[in-house]
């Protein structure tokens, strides 16, 4: 028999027994909408990570600090060097992190695969204003090349010397802009102190509006020439030691894979830096997630092996109802495999009419959900989709669920297989 | 003398095991000639049914060997027995085994899909088949809904769609009245005299028995010379 005419008899051999395929289609529908929809969570999610990471930094870049080596904490007091510097740090008071001097920013620049060093610098303006409304406190994000999601505007361009800012969408309205729009394309007056006590005013254009961000952390962010700007500014009148002592530098490299990045790493590490990429320090965020989505994942397939008992049941009726049939058949010359074949596509059949259906219902009720959540109780978080499915991963379930139903056709397809013909015939 | 299109060489076959054990043929040797018509007569129990499905391929003997062209059939491959099954004989039950939910056509093409025949020329086929057997004008009617004699007619068709060598029918006329039973016989004896088919029949009809080349006489599993009911 040919396998076309084996996937048409069996496709019609299907709906024989209308009500027995339907439940069996019923049990294969929840498991594959349950795993579409956990699929479609972890799209979604991800997705909206992997914008937020692009908001925060570029992903060809390591923060680079000095390795600490002080060991471990009940070691005493540290010997004095005079060739360490250390830098007041976060978090537990009284704790210090080794400085990183110009001669780091060179050691750093010559590992190879490193095209680019700058320092992070510490920037604290103290407010921002617009025309004569009220003042308010700002921060600067120092993360360099971050790609904020923009509510409004264009990004920031980092070549020319007029100095630019992205505003976060929740100062528009405290600054007294009517809209996004209307606040794109003003100039903003930051005001920064400098180390002897003097305020220097600073004008900047605002590009941009950012949508609120779950990563962000509410600072704006700066081109190079305002960044400059506010660092020459803060750095007036400070000792010249001060200005050369960073906490942390940014290293940039050409785009590369992860074997490159990971040698990259070792390099700095041997040199006694450690550096992080973006992806390092989000990456515990979505470990997290992954884990939850795969023990939601897990659920979905133990349904669908439940459904895979029903289609076996579903079949080993078909196969005994037909067993005269098949013995006819292979009394005209049917072969075997052409038996197995028939039952098992069969199921598979069954199995993607219930994938199918699944998959498009938990499509459907899942973008209508989504729409639903973006607009009422997730409205906070901008940009997220809770429910986004990717045409790759709902052909993943759907071939999976097809996979299952094959497995579990295979055992009614054998016993009908090796019947021999004239007692298949003999059954009543 | 050429070689016997079957030949049969003290064929056995017991069904059951233990208690319920039950020898059905206990030793039949025959040949049979190409463009032969042989009956096998004997009475209800006797075997008939259990000797054609062995000589057809359909079961395998306990002992003995059956002989396809001279080729023992136990060294034949699965494929090449399937193709001999679907090409080479025709099979006609004694119960019709009809899908009675599909047309007559569809029962009727039934060997020419499994052997992959195109859907045009299964069409063909059928539908000239079924006009020999005068059941044209039936072809899209459920088969459940067919008399007795058409049905035994359409099994008929089904047995010689594929142009087979030999045609087997288990008790073609045992189902019908004298009048349809004499239709169905001139069909089968036009078959053997004008198409050459080797007909091998069974029947425990003495008068339709009469009309062939050759009588097998079967009693409780063995061959016996003589027709001893029909001679007391
Ligand atoms: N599968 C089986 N299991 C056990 N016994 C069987 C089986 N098939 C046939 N028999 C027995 O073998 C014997 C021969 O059966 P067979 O069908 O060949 O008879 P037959 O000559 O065709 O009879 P009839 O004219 O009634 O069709 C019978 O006694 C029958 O009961
Ligand atoms: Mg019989």
């Amino acid at each position: 028999m040919k396998p076309l005419e084996i996937l048409k008899t069996a496709m019609a051999n299907s709906f024989r027994s209308k009500l027995r395929t339907f439940l069996t289609i019923l049990a294969i529908f929840v498991g594959a909408f349950t795993l579409t929809i956990t699929n479609g969570l972890g799209t979604g999610i991800s997705n909206y990570i992997d914008g937020q990471i692009a908001a925060v930094g570029s992903s060809n870049s390591f923060t680079v600090g000095k390795t600490d080596t002080s060991g471990n904490p009940a070691s005493g007091p540290k010997k004095y060097d005079a060739s360490t510097r250390v830098l007041a740090a976060g978090g537990r008071p009284g704790s210090t992190q080794p400085a990183l001097g110009q001669t780091d920013l060179d050691t750093i620049g010559a590992v190879p695969g490193i095209t680019g060093v700058t320092p992070v610098t510490r920037l604290n303006p103290d407010y921002i204003q617009w025309n004569d409304h009220d003042k308010y406190q700002l921060s600067v994000s120092p993360l360099a090349g971050a790609q904020p999601q923009l509510a409004a505007g264009t990004a920031l361009d980092d070549s020319t010397t007029e100095p630019q800012l992205i505003l976060p969408s929740s100062y528009v309205a405290p600054l007294g802009f009517a809209d996004n729009n209307q606040a794109v394309g003003q100039d903003a007056t930051i005001g920064i102190t400098d180390a002897t006590g003097t305020l220097h005013p600073l004008t900047a254009r605002i590009t941009g509006i950012e949508q609120s961000a779950l990563l962000g952390g509410g600072g704006a962010f700066i081109n190079k020439a305002l960044s400059t700007a506010l660092a020459d500014a803060q750095g007036t009148g400070a000792p010249a030691a001060s200005k050369t002592a960073w906490a942390n530098v940014t290293a940039t490299f050409a785009p590369s894979s992860a074997a490159q990045i990971t040698e990259m790493k070792a390099g700095l590490a041997a040199a006694g830096y450690t550096a992080q990429t973006l992806d390092d320090r989000i990456g515990t965020v979505k470990t997290v997630i992954n884990g939850i989505i795969g023990v939601l994942d897990a659920f979905a397939v133990i349904a669908l092996i439940a459904a895979g008992f029903g289609i076996v049941n579903t079949l080993l009726m078909s196969v005994q109802e037909r067993t005269r049939e098949i013995g006819l058949m292979k009394a005209m010359g049917m072969g075997s495999g052409s038996v197995f074949a028939l039952f098992s596509t069969e199921a598979a059949f069954i199995g993607f009419l219930g994938s199918a259906v699944g998959s498009a219902a938990a499509i459907g009720l899942g973008t209508a959900v989504s729409g639903a959540l973006a607009r009422g109780p997730l409205s906070d978080l901008e940009g997220l989709h809770i429910l986004a499915f990717a045409p790759g991963s709902v052909a993943g379930v759907i071939l999976l669920v097809m996979a299952i139903a094959f497995i579990a056709g295979t055992l009614p397809a054998w016993r009908a297989a090796r019947q021999n013909p004239i007692d298949a015939l003999r059954y009543e | 003398m050429s070689v016997p299109i079957l030949a049969a060489q003290d064929l056995s076959k017991t069904y059951g095991r233990g208690p319920d054990r039950f020898d059905a043929l206990k030793g039949v040797s025959l040949e049979i000639g190409r463009g032969d018509s042989v009956a096998i007569v004997g009475k209800s129990g006797s075997g008939k049914s259990t000797l054609m499905h062995l000589l057809a391929l359909l079961d395998s003997p306990g002992g003995g060997q059956v002989r396809v062209d001279g080729t023992d059939a136990k060294t034949l491959s699965g494929r090449r027995l399937n193709t001999l099954r679907n090409t080479m004989f025709g099979f006609v039950f004694q119960q019709f085994f009809l899908n009675s939910a599909s047309s007559v056509l569809e029962n009727v093409v039934l060997p020419l899909k499994i052997a992959g025949v195109s859907a045009r020329e299964r069409r063909a086929r059928g539908m000239a088949v079924l006009e020999q057997l005068e059941l044209a004008d039936k072809a899209r009617n459920k088969a459940g809904n067919l008399s007795g004699g058409q049905k035994q007619r359409v099994v008929i068709a089904r047995a010689l769609v594929n142009n087979p060598q030999v045609l087997f029918a288990d008790e073609p006329t045992g189902n019908l009245d004298t009048a349809t039973g004499r239709i169905v016989e001139d069909i089968l004896f036009d078959l053997n005299i004008n198409h050459g088919i080797t007909l091998i029949t069974v029947t425990h009809d003495h008068d339709l028995a009469a009309r062939f080349n050759r009588r097998l006489y079967i009693r409780d599993g063995l061959l016996i010379t003589t027709d001893e009911e029909h001679a007391a």
